[in-house]
């Protein structure tokens, strides 16, 4: 197959109507759905009205990016950028699977192009530039396209003076990319500072999972820096220390919470607050 | 000179000139002369090693990179510069022994210079933490490329870590957040920047003192996302597969200079850099020298610049037109 075939096959399979995810869900687990923190049974319909946030334990489950959008941004607001972007195989990298077909069952499964949606609109009438992971996608991990929609993203923001929020979701780089993922932490954080450079304002907020190249990279360079409650973040996750260490890690490690204990989370916000909070940060800025 | 340790692969080869000795031995006690012989028979091993190190595998080119004996960042200090003088310390916290950096001399440049450091030997590992940095390894190195952007100073960094380290205490202070302030603010400095790899080329914690307006490496380095052992473990769900995990991660110089992410290969003597270490350094401040005469003519801005557009261009994708 040429690469032009290829790539039309591509764009058809984006293009394609995918299920809701909301309605894959039902399917699958009727009309209710288990709190993964508590164990609770909500009514599916309650759970989605409260953004997937458990009512009796505050636990936050992962959300979609393009849930995400809906959730954050004013409707019919949102314009989308480089929506066609796609991973390539650059290395033609094989391990269990072939990185192509992981890409493409990924596609299919999400009806994304890859981890992250990027765009700009409006925060209760305020306009933010915005990128949003999507751990569903390869474990949200960066490769090339997340790299180059981030560092373009910022790009537009530094151009129209505009302020930027990434809201992170990964398990770090993307290895069948090999040093070209790991070259994306470097892209990104150049755009950011000439972002941060033209004296515009980057907001971080962190989602679980964030970890490894994503936490070395753009999760950890925001001027201002929010967290979902129990967010687990870190450059290198619990088990591979765990292993390198061969002990026990303590109480609450890694948390949002711990983060902010520590001194690298501004504040942990519950997902109904999110809007309003960026509103108030964004305004208390003069934007 | 130091025994070298042999590496699985040069086995083989070790065997013939131990037999060449042998013969040698010999002949002198039998009074023999076999000096021709033996000239055509040293002529056809070295023939034989640079044809083995020419065509060696990524997963043997991993093994010189970790060499035990393979020259260290300090021991670069000390061979490619003219003059240096260590500093210490990252203002916060403590003083990281798996950073090592300063103020030196090469040439009619005076830079600021600064290094993974791999221990030399077990005990100096242990104190180096196998080269592997926490935070606060990162932070004095921000601190010193710092003050070489104030004092207008080049900047000349040697990578060699397996990786930033994986740990508690790590973590707690902010592992992520230091890499990647690092990385930010290699593309804020106004100087030029030398980044070699000289060893391993181990991910973030790499790439942390990575941030060049030239990224070289010497030909049996390599440079990855990921170590391939712990590739293996992920992807392939064992640790048996680290050797096709590495020739899958192109991690090897000519992988990296095909992937346009490093500028040169700089040359290796015959067998690795640890079978000549002078030579390698004679080369490498040649390499070194040359670059930051091409590099302090330029402006701040040009330099910002340049490394902007070069790890702008980094990466793979495709777009609909
Ligand atoms: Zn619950």
């Amino acid at each position: 197959m040429s690469l032009l075939d290829w790539f039309e096959t591509r764009k058809k399979e984006v293009q394609s109507p995918v299920p809701q995810p909301q309605q894959q869900r039902e399917i699958a687990e009727g009309l209710w759905t288990k709190c993964r923190g508590c164990g609770t049974l909500h009514y599916t319909k309650d759970w989605e009205i409260n953004q997937q946030v458990c009512s009796s334990c505050g636990y936050h489950a992962m959300v979609g990016c393009r849930q995400r959008i809906e959730q954050l941004m004013d409707p019919d607001t949102w314009e989308p950028l480089d929506e066609l972007v796609c991973s390539l195989d650059p290395l033609q990298f094989t391990d269990l699977r072939p990185y192509s077909e992981r890409i493409r069952k990924s596609l299919q499964s999400t009806g994304l192009t890859d981890a992250v949606l990027t765009g700009v609109g409006r925060v209760l009438g305020k306009p933010l530039a915005l990128a949003v992971m999507d751990f569903s996608f390869m474990g949200g991990s960066m490769g090339s396209v997340v790299g180059e929609k981030i560092a373009r993203l910022t790009e537009i923001a530094t151009q129209r003076s505009l302020p930027l929020a990434i809201f992170t979701a990964s398990g770090g780089a993307r290895m069948q990319e090999g040093v070209l993922s790991l070259m994306q932490m470097a892209k990104t954080s150049a755009a950011l500072e000439r972002h941060r450079s033209a004296r515009q304002l980057y907001i971080a907020v962190l989602t679980h999972p964030t970890t490894g190249g994503v936490t070395a990279s753009y999760a950890m360079l925001g001027d201002v820096t929010l967290a979902e409650p129990g967010a687990m973040i870190g450059f290198t996750g619990p088990r591979i220390i765990e292993q390198t260490l061969k002990q026990k890690l303590p109480e609450g490690f890694q948390t949002a919470e711990y983060l902010m204990e520590h001194g690298f989370v501004d504040m942990v916000v519950q997902r109904a607050k999110l809007p309003a909070t960026l509103v108030r940060l964004l305004s208390l800025h003069g934007y | 000179m130091v025994e070298p340790i042999l590496l699985e692969f040069e086995k083989p080869l070790a065997e013939l000139e131990q037999r060449m000795d042998q013969i040698r031995i010999q002949a002198q006690a039998d009074g023999v002369n076999v000096t021709d012989q033996l000239a055509q028979l040293e002529g056809q091993i070295i023939r034989l090693r640079v044809d083995l190190f020419e065509r060696l595998s990524p997963y043997q080119r991993l093994q010189v990179a970790r060499h035990p004996q393979r020259p260290s960042t300090l021991d670069y200090f000390q061979t490619v510069t003219d003059d240096w003088l260590e500093l210490r310390g990252d203002r916060c916290f403590g003083d990281d022994l798996a950073l090592v950096g300063g103020l030196a001399r090469i040439g009619d440049f005076n830079v600021v210079i600064l290094g993974h450091q791999k221990g030399r030997d077990t005990k100096d590992n242990i104190k180096r933490n196998f080269g592997m940095p926490q935070p606060e390894g990162y932070r004095k190195a921000l601190r010193l490329m710092q003050h070489a952007d104030r004092f207008g100073l080049p900047i000349i960094s040697f990578i060699d870590t397996p990786g930033a380290y994986p740990g508690v205490q790590a973590e707690e202070r902010g592992q992520g957040e230091a890499l990647a302030r690092n990385i930010r603010e290699m593309f804020h400095l106004g100087v030029p920047i030398l980044c070699t790899v000289i060893g391993e080329g181990g991910s973030g914690g790499a790439l942390a003192i990575g941030v060049g307006n030239r990224v070289f490496m010497l030909e049996n380095a390599v440079y990855s996302v990921i170590a391939p052992e712990s590739c293996s473990s992920i992807l392939w769900r064992d640790t048996k597969h680290a050797e096709e995990a590495a020739n899958a991660l192109k991690i090897t110089a000519r992988d990296l200079k095909r992937l346009g992410i490093v500028d040169d290969i700089i040359p290796e003597p015959v067998g690795g850099a640890h079978r000549s270490p002078i030579a390698m350094a004679h080369t490498l401040k040649q390499t070194l020298i040359h670059h930051l005469k091409e590099l302090t003519s330029q402006s701040p801005e040009e330099l910002r610049a340049q490394r902007y557009e070069k790890f702008r261009r980094m990466g793979a994708f495709l777009e609909a037109p």
